[in-house]
């Protein structure tokens, strides 16, 4: 498992000796307070809470989740590097691992470089800390999840388009599933039963108590054991 | 050294690779013939360990290559055809990586390895380049760089000196005749007088099977006075 140390480096730096790191993080940032301050209005609500901020990062994710992931293994297969990786003494859990681990860490710094709104937040009002608190943990936990989705499919294909297609669709529907409008319109024609267990697989679901403040246990585990679940047929993929 | 015995592989219904046995030596350098598609790299990439064979056995230093692949890989060095390499990286930043990967932790350690890689191959000039700015010759260097490395007792080397001009060639080639006194060498090529230069046994397969395992004179005098690639032609397109 050591191995792992390495892989993860280069990764990780890997990302800033590209433009994409600048790219990816000028562009969150810019879309996630732009929504904030001009769409869900973090001045005219009157309210010191973070709640406008969170409330985009499942929409943001899903499209610049798979922009940070697409490359993952797609750009190893198309420029033949996946060649040199795995006749480098190292397994396929510790590469997939590596590299995850190393994208999982990027996206958490985008995550975190939004700290002057928490500044703004604190000079202008009195916040619920601890409310903020979770939505941030909630908010990189469902970050690991949406990777591991891009990840495996990343994995699947040498084609760096055909990669972000496929995962943003994947997390598309995994976000459907828990919102109240599919799940009005699928109890239509579907039982209660099923409709709530669809529910119980979406990133809405589980991503809605940390917003609230709450860390649940069922919402935690769920996020961990999609992002392992993921990373196991990553690894299966890559060795079939 | 390096022991193959009966490898195949199949790429669905094509049999690329069709019961290929033979035995490398410590001091042998192995020159491996066939026309394009015979399986030359698919052996090759059998042997690393990157492809599992669908029957067979290859090992290395006594570990067979299924059973532990992770060791076989690290006695081995390889060079895989056209020498990929991550191209955001300078030569010195990748060779670090790769020795990082290759068990050397500390910095003096690794500072040591890329410098006597460097040395061998003589890329000391490039050595703060990025590898995508570098021309084929560099490039192909810097993936035989990578190989010796950690001064592995075996070498795989697929077309050691494909887009070198000549001056570079026999440099390279003068390199390996120096190496192999204490290694296994399997080096395949397009280039008959290259066999004759460097190596002390020649093997030629052809759509999957060995027809030729012998000395470079022996190849030669099966047609006293007839040029190298006759012998070639009538060997390998004898079945079409």
């Amino acid at each position: 498992m050591q191995q792992i140390c390495p892989l993860f480096k280069r990764e990780f730096l890997g990302y800033f000796r590209a433009p994409v790191a600048y790219v990816f993080l000028i562009v969150f940032l810019v879309a996630s307070t732009g929504l904030t301050f001009l769409v869900t209005h973090f001045y005219e609500n009157n309210v010191a809470s973070l709640d406008g901020y969170f409330f985009w990062h499942p929409w943001l994710f899903l499209f610049l989740v798979p922009a940070a992931g697409m490359r993952l293994w797609a750009e190893e297969k198309r420029t033949g590097t996946v060649e040199l990786l795995f006749t480098l003494p190292v397994t396929t859990l510790e590469a997939v691992l590596g590299k995850f681990l190393a994208a999982w860490a990027f996206l958490t710094l985008a995550i975190l470089m939004s700290f002057p709104l928490l500044l703004t937040l604190a000079y202008l009002g009195n916040a619920d800390w601890g409310v903020v608190f979770t939505s941030y943990v909630g908010s990189v936990l469902m970050a690991g999840s949406f990777l591991g989705v891009c990840s495996l499919t990343s994995a699947l294909t040498r084609n760096q388009v055909i990669s972000f297609v496929l995962s943003v669709l994947g997390c598309f529907v995994l976000m459907l599933l828990g919102m109240n409008y599919v799940s009005g319109l699928a109890s239509a024609y579907l039982p209660v039963g099923l409709v709530d267990l669809m529910a119980n697989f979406s990133f809405m679901t589980h991503f809605e108590p940390f917003r609230k403040g709450v860390i649940e246990l069922k919402d935690v585990m769920f996020f961990l054991s999609l992002t392992g679940f993921t990373l196991c047929l990553n690894v299966v993929a890559l060795e079939r | 050294m390096i022991e193959v015995k009966n490898l195949v592989k199949d790429y669905g219904s094509k049999r690329a690779v069709d019961g290929v046995s033979f035995v490398v030596r410590r001091g042998d350098i192995l020159g491996f013939l066939g026309p394009n598609g015979a399986g030359k790299s698919t052996t090759m990439k059998m042997i690393t360990g990157f492809l599992r064979p669908d029957g067979g056995t290859a090992t290395v230093d006594g570990v067979d290559v299924t059973a532990d692949p992770v060791a076989v890989k690290r006695k081995l060095g390889y060079l895989p055809e056209s020498a990929p390499a991550y191209g955001e990286m300078t030569v010195g930043e990748f060779l670090g990586f790769i020795a990082e990967v290759r068990g050397f932790r500390t910095a003096e350690a690794r500072r040591a390895q890329v410098d006597r890689a460097l040395g061998l191959t003589q890329l000391d000039p490039v050595r703060h380049q990025t590898i995508e700015t570098l021309s084929k010759g560099f490039k192909q260097r810097v993936g035989l760089a990578q190989a010796l490395l950690h001064d592995p007792p075996a070498l795989i080397l697929d077309e050691p000196t494909d887009g070198l001009d000549p001056n570079q060639k026999n440099e390279v080639r003068a390199l390996i005749r120096r190496m192999a006194a204490e290694k296994a060498v399997i080096l395949s090529t397009h280039i008959l007088e290259e066999v004759e230069a460097v190596c002390t046994r020649v093997i030629i397969i052809t759509q999957g099977k060995v027809v030729v395992d012998e000395t470079p004179a022996q190849f030669r005098a099966r047609q006293p006075g007839a040029r190298l690639d006759e012998i070639f032609r009538r060997l390998t397109c004898g079945d079409d």
